[in-house]
Formats: structure tokens, C-alpha cells, sequence
């Protein structure tokens, strides 16, 4: 710092020798009107600002709800082999907002996770957990396989090879008494032991840390109880 | 600043003499001095000469060669980007379902000279960013980043990332199979970072699936965001080029008569 040349000055304005200062004022006029209009400048500017953002930003906050569907009869599902269903994961535009599902009802035998009333049948999303691709089911293989990257599942959605960090995702699924039939409902991510999770985008494993970096979204509604 | 000398007037500008006997037009102009008269009518105003003067006739370093065009080509890549982009917003239409797709095979089947705009703005997204990385090439193993220049690589490489970023979101507008897959991939790629990552694409998904809005946003971010930023950065790119001047390529070694060294050194 180089040495002040000038003496400092009294900070208040009457010492200062300022015409119309009055008695233990600090801030000068002109300070004052600097202060003024730089303020209300700030406040026009956050007047548009602060909104526009607001508008780009809000989807971030707003949770998706998604609706339950109808997709057969429980009769149409096999215990060893997956159906194919289409199912609509974002309303209103058309062909880019479905999605597949691989449905087919559990087996006690090979389904050793718990169950509960949202997975008498098994659904899975075709959405590849490495970065989203849609994955097909090779039936002779009892594989789903991505066409991307090169990810592959077995019979029960888990990693059986290839960059996926994760088992499929899932639907909730369960029977509407009123209609007899299957209904699917919301998303769900699983870890590789298919513990249930909020739905997380893929590439984002759930196993160990990566529950914590990769925390759940405002966007997606919390785990059914 | 010290004051620059003034360019010399090309030929076709200096004042001719009047031929003999020929002196009996006095107070008509003749196209040069009107067009003359016309830019000092715009110059008296805004005293823009000093500032063209200055920003166009600068002195180049000894050496400057073919690769220190590379930058000006990448600018000229943008500007062709910015023409043929207006020409196709005329004829596209943003529209998730099914419209996109259509008005991009109405611009290439049915629009005069549509398949050659599409294909002019399409390959030089390629050829933009080719000439960024071989202008920024150019510039690391010329050392020219380094002192006092480090501002104009910082913009610089700004610059290169809204590049990226514009060839992100314009890769989705033709909304085929492989614009609508190749977005997603690339919105994962993005989610994979920790803590922010997953916002981040709920933001540019604006949701938690590709939906309505996705399109609508991802044009609305290439069409005026990120142009207008990339606009402005090189507005401040270009101000720090003609402030700070160009460097010599590495190899030359200074001229031992070099009025522009100390005398001193000069002696040497």
C-alpha cells in the first residue's frame, strides 16, 4: 500500500466544511444519490431478471406425477419371459413421450427380493441405466441388450455385463380390482440389490457413495410406501 | 495512446488535378468526393475513423503468417452459422410432435435451395469447430496466451464451450432417431456430474423425461442465448486482439537494428 498523501478526512460532513450538512451526517449527497440510483437500477434489473429465471429454472422444483395405465389382463403375463407394453411417460407429445416396458409377473423362485403390493408383476423400463439408450429383449439369450454401448441384463434386469452402473429401472405395478386388469405405474431406480430408490437419471449408480452424489430430484415424486 | 499515422489514401481516392480548360463544373461532385462527403457526414458525428483506423491498420509483428488467419476464419465460420441459422428459423418449427421433423424434410425436399442452407449450416458446425481447436492450436505453440494476452485465451476458451454447447443443442432441432437418442445420451453424459449433475438435466430436460418443452427449450438456448453471448465474446476477443497486438512466431529471434529495443540492448 502506498502512504496516503492527502490527511483522511472527517467522515462526517459537517467537519468537512460541506454547504447544508447538518449535525452527525456521514453520507454526502452526492454518495446518497449515487447510492440511490445504482439501487433502483439493481431493482429494475432484478425486476426481470429475477422472473425470466424463475421461468427457465421452475421445472427443476416441480414434481411430475405420473399416471397410473392399464395394460392387459394378468393372464398376459408369463413367469419366464418378458411382454412388451407401450406405455406413456410424458403426455401430450405423442410418439417422443412414450416409452417401453418389459412386464412380466413375478417368480417367487428367482424374484428374491421382498415383496410387496407394487411388484406382483415385474416392469422394467427400457431405458438403458448406462446413458439411456432403449435395451432389447433377446428372448434366446434371456438377455436385454443396449444397442449403444454395449450393456447387458439378465432375466431379472441386473448387470450382466458392459458400463452399466446399475439394474434396470423399474414401474410400480398392481391390480385395478374395479377393471381386472394391470396397471403400471410411476418410476423407480434400484441399486444391485434392488433396493428401491427415487428414480435417477441414468449413469448414476446407487451402490456405496453414489446414493449421496447423485441425490434424489425435486422433479420425480418420493418411493411409494 | 500515441497517435497513429494516418494510411496512405489508395490511388483512386487522392485528389486528381484538373485537366486544362476543364474547369466548368464547379460545385458538382463527382461519385468519389460524394461518397466522401457522405462518410464525413457519418463521421462528424460519431468520430468512428479513429476507432476503424485503429482497430483494422495496426502494425503486425515480422513473421505473421498464413496460420495467424485461423482466427478470422473461425469468425467468418460463425458469421456463415448466424446467416444460414436466420434463413432456416424462417422454415422450422420447434414442434415435438412430429412438426420439427417435417419442416426439416420440407426445408430439404421443398424450400429453393433449402437442402444447400441445412447442409451450409450443418457442416459448418463441423468446420467452426475444426478451425476453433486449429486457431487454438495456433495460439498455445505460438505461446501467444501468455503474458499480457492471458485475458483474450480465458474469453477464448469461453468461447469454445458455448460453441460446444450450441453444437449440443442444435444436434436435437432435426428431431430424427439419431438427434432424439443422441440427446439423451449427451443429457446422461452431463447428469453423471455429482451433487449438480442430476439438476442440471431436470434444467435442460426441463423435467425429469424428455418432454414438452425440451425442444422449444434446447432451440430457444441455440437461437438466441448462446449466439448472443458468443456475439458479444467476441466483440471483447477482438478489442483485446487489436489492443495488445499480435506476437511474432516463436522462432524469430529480435533484429539486432530493432528500433523497438532499448539502445543498449540494440548495440549488442
Amino acid at each position: 500500500m502506498p502512504k496516503r498523501r492527502k490527511p483522511k478526512l472527517s467522515k462526517y460532513t459537517a467537519d468537512r466544511n460541506i454547504p447544508g450538512a447538518f449535525e452527525g451526517e456521514t453520507v454526502t449527497r452526492r454518495r446518497f444519490m449515487v447510492g440511490t440510483a445504482n439501487g433502483a437500477g439493481a431493482v429494475a434489473a432484478a425486476a426481470f431478471t429475477l422472473p425470466a429465471l424463475g421461468f427457465a429454472l421452475a421445472p427443476v422444483f416441480k414434481t411430475t406425477q405420473m399416471s397410473w395405465q392399464a395394460i392387459g389382463p394378468p393372464s398376459d403375463f408369463p413367469t419366464d419371459n418378458y411382454v412388451t407394453k407401450i406405455i406413456t411417460i410424458a403426455p401430450g407429445i405423442g410418439e417422443a413421450g412414450t416409452s417401453l416396458a418389459y412386464v412380466r409377473t413375478r417368480n417367487p423362485s428367482l424374484d428374491t427380493e421382498p415383496e410387496d403390493k407394487y411388484n406382483h408383476w415385474i416392469a422394467l423400463s427400457s431405458r438403458c441405466a448406462h446413458l439411456g439408450c432403449p435395451v432389447r429383449w433377446v428372448a434366446p439369450a434371456q438377455r436385454f441388450v443396449c444397442p449403444c454401448h454395449g450393456g447387458v441384463y439378465n432375466l431379472r434386469g441386473l448387470v450382466a455385463g458392459g458400463p452399466p452402473v446399475r439394474p434396470l429401472d423399474r414401474f410400480y405395478t398392481r391390480l385395478n380390482p374395479s377393471t381386472g386388469l394391470v396397471e403400471i405405474g410411476p418410476r423407480y431406480s434400484v441399486n444391485n440389490e434392488l433396493r428401491r430408490f427415487s428414480p435417477r437419471d441414468p449413469a448414476e449408480p446407487l451402490d456405496g457413495i453414489g446414493q449421496y452424489l447423485y441425490p434424489a430430484r425435486w422433479s420425480t415424486p418420493p418411493l411409494l410406501k | 495512446m500515441p497517435r497513429l499515422p494516418a494510411p496512405p489514401l489508395p490511388k483512386a481516392f487522392r485528389p486528381k488535378p484538373k485537366r486544362p480548360g476543364q474547369n466548368n463544373d464547379q460545385g458538382k461532385l463527382t461519385p468519389v468526393e460524394g461518397a466522401i462527403t457522405a462518410a464525413d457526414w457519418i463521421d462528424e458525428r460519431t468520430s468512428l475513423s479513429p476507432v476503424v483506423r485503429w482497430s483494422l491498420f495496426r502494425k503486425v509483428p515480422r513473421g505473421t503468417n498464413w496460420a495467424y488467419t485461423l482466427g478470422t476464419a473461425t469468425l467468418f465460420a460463425f458469421l456463415n452459422q448466424a446467416v444460414t441459422g436466420v434463413f432456416l428459423a424462417m422454415w422450422y418449427r420447434p414442434d415435438v410432435t412430429g412438426g420439427a421433423y417435417e419442416s426439416m424434410r420440407y426445408i430439404n425436399d421443398n424450400v429453393f435451395a433449402g437442402q444447400l442452407v441445412h447442409a451450409m449450416h450443418k457442416w459448418g458446425a463441423s468446420v467452426m469447430i475444426i478451425l476453433i481447436f486449429l486457431h487454438m492450436a495456433r495460439v498455445f505453440f505460438y505461446g501467444a496466451y501468455k503474458y499480457p494476452r492471458e485475458l483474450t485465451w480465458v474469453i477464448g476458451v469461453v468461447l469454445l464451450i458455448l460453441t460446444l454447447v450450441m453444437g449440443f443443442t442444435g444436434y436435437l432441432l432435426p428431431f430424427d432417431q439419431r438427434s432424439y437418442w443422441a440427446t439423451i445420451v449427451g443429457v446422461n453424459i452431463n447428469g453423471t456430474g455429482p451433487l449438480i449433475g442430476p439438476f442440471l438435466s431436470d434444467f435442460l430436460r426441463a423435467g425429469p423425461e424428455f418432454g414438452a418443452t425440451t425442444l422449444s427449450r434446447f432451440y430457444a438456448l441455440h437461437m438466441l442465448l448462446i449466439p448472443g453471448a458468443i456475439a458479444a465474446l467476441i466483440g471483447a476477443h477482438l478489442y483485446l486482439v487489436a489492443k495488445l497486438g499480435t506476437t511474432a512466431p516463436p522462432w524469430l529471434k529480435p533484429l539486432k537494428d530493432d528500433p523497438a529495443l532499448e539502445p543498449e540492448r540494440a548495440e549488442v
